[in-house]
């Protein structure tokens, strides 16, 4: 048996490194996480991958305040609903943001972080998290 | 193929956080019951469905159906283990109703259980998140009241629903656990109390969610023509549907309505040939204090959007227009996950049949059971009637 999470990790590391999924060429909807079939076309769909930009805006968010083992030390911490402007909605928690700041419809983009460990001799989990777009650029 | 299935008869252990039992003593305790309030012989039946969710993680024990014939000295009759997340009792239910329907057995014992207790609090968490979408939602940080809590804030943004309306809803709910003695918390709980309660995620708080629970429920059902030899009043299972909706919240178009309840409570209403309004008592799912709200929309009561005032106005009590969660709900009953589905269907047989007590609903005549799996992607309904 492979080390604690490293196969589960390591297999998805486009997707979640990269924020990797695919678009139809047939109806020409988004899909992140990647889906082996397009839920509208089904066989007549033509998937290819698509690697989105990672820029979009808080659709809705909570502060996790009791989080299980692997979270405990980040608590309280930001997640949400990011709607990517390609259009389908990830999870992901926002950084670099007071929990007052956030609000919803907030333009977000994505960023390399350190998700959660495995514990002592597990694996460290690294993924995309999002930040505020005015934080960096100045601008929306 | 039989026409008609009853509910010959039903039982249910305490529900709570049962320290000094493990699950093969609750689950046979209601399991017992359900035999004996039924009047059977254990000759008699042929067949067990039990639905749980996740004993491998809570107790470290899987292979559940074997355990419960084994455990009731049942012989060697077939038992089927149901897994639908905190719907795999509502699962139960549903495969008995199938099997009764199809002609492939007349007398099945369902049970539905859940050991929650002998984990810590975020040992059990963890294991309630994998009722999501476990890679994309909970492994980066979205915890199970977060996922809610994504509803419950949108519901508050997009209908007005307030801090004190999802709050009403836990009040509610305690009030009428009190007159439940199978209830895990028998006690009324202010308004004050619950809006003073801490956020477990923003903006859901401790006293809006569900508890830790322990415990079991069991149902006997069977042809029309055996209900008639054990009991002279049987209860009737006018129908059953379900529907699934995506597992991950974030797929889905408008996070403020569950699709497959919608989908679900609509073929349940035609298959019994009903509308809402031929309802009596409703036991709607409310893990959450919104899920109770958002339902109320989901199965019809009241427009969408008005789920936060129909809990204002009274609409959902016991002597309101719609009666909602007479038993406490999963909130003051108690949510053993893969339980909560039969206790439902335990308490439409007693307040269909007129015997809950101080809880009753007055004159039901048909009630109707919703039973959500995860954050809606699976939705089980049944409609029960005299
Ligand atoms: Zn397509």
């Amino acid at each position: 048996m492979a080390e604690h999470g490293v196969a589960k990790v390591w297999r998805k590391q486009q997707e979640i490194y990269r924020i990797q999924g695919n678009h139809c060429k047939t109806c020409d909807r988004h899909f992140f996480p990647p889906r082996p079939v397009c839920p509208e076309c089904r066989r007549k769909g033509d998937l290819e991958t698509y690697k989105f930009k990672g820029l979009g805006k808080i659709h809705t968010f909570s502060v996790v305040r009791q989080a299980p083992e692997d979270f405990k030390r980040q608590v309280p911490y930001i997640v949400a609903q990011v709607e990517l402007d390609e259009g389908p909605r990830l999870t992901a928690q926002i950084v670099n943001c007071d929990i007052e700041s956030v609000y919803v419809g907030m333009r977000v983009r994505a960023c390399f972080r350190k998700i959660t460990e495995y514990g002592p001799g597990g694996i460290i989990v690294y993924g995309y998290k999002f930040e505020p777009t005015m934080r960096v650029t100045g601008h929306e | 193929m039989s026409k008609k299935v009853a509910i010959a008869g039903v039982g249910m252990s305490k529900f709570g956080e049962l320290w000094n039992k493990n699950l093969r003593d609750i689950t046979l305790e209601a399991g017992m019951a359900a035999i004996i309030d039924a009047g059977v012989a254990g000759a008699d039946i042929e067949a067990v469905t039990i639905g749980n969710m996740s004993a491998g993680r809570f107790t470290g024990q899987e292979h559940l159906g074997a355990l419960a014939v084994d455990m009731g000295g049942l012989g060697d009759i077939p038992a089927y283990s149901v897994e639908a997340a905190c719907a795999s009792g509502g699962a139960a239910i549903r495969h008995a109703y199938m099997a009764i329907k199809s002609g492939e057995h007349d007398v099945i014992l369902v049970l539905g259980c859940e050991k929650m207790s002998d984990v810590n609090q975020t040992e059990a968490m963890k294991t309630i998140s994998v009722a999501s979408d476990w890679e994309w939602e909970g492994m980066l940080g979205a915890t199970f009241p977060a996922l809610y809590a994504f509803m419950a804030r949108k519901h508050m943004l997009d209908y007005g629903t307030t801090d004190e309306q999802l709050s009403l809803v836990a009040v509610k709910n305690h009030k009428n656990a009190v007159d439940n003695p199978y209830a895990q918390f028998r006690r009324e709980l202010p308004l004050e109390v619950v809006m003073n309660s801490g956020y477990l995620a923003d903006p859901i708080r401790l006293l809006h969610s569900s508890p830790i629970t322990d415990g079991a429920a069991g149902v006997i059902m069977c042809t029309e023509e055996k209900a008639k030899e054990f009991t002279d009043t049987p209860i009737y299972v006018e129908s059953s549907a379900q529907a699934s909706d995506t597992l991950a919240l974030h797929e889905r178009e408008d996070i403020t309505t569950m699709g497959a309840v919608v989908e679900s409570t609509g073929t349940a209403l035609d298959r019994a040939k009903c509308s809402i309004e031929d309802i009596d008592v409703f036991e709607l799912h409310d893990s959450f204090t919104i899920s109770e709200i958002m339902l109320t929309e989901d199965v019809g009561i009241v427009e969408k959007g008005k789920g936060g005032e129909a809990v204002e106005k009274g609409l959902t009590q016991i002597d309101g227009e719609y009666p909602v969660n007479p038993s406490g709900g999963l909130k003051a009953r108690g949510h053993p996950v893969g339980a909560t589905g039969v206790a439902q269907l335990v308490e439409l047989y007693h307040q269909v049949k007129g015997d809950a007590g101080k809880r009753q609903v007055p004159d039901t005549e048909r009630g109707l059971a919703v039973n959500i799996g995860g954050t809606g992607a699976t939705s089980i309904v049944h409609i029960v009637g005299r």
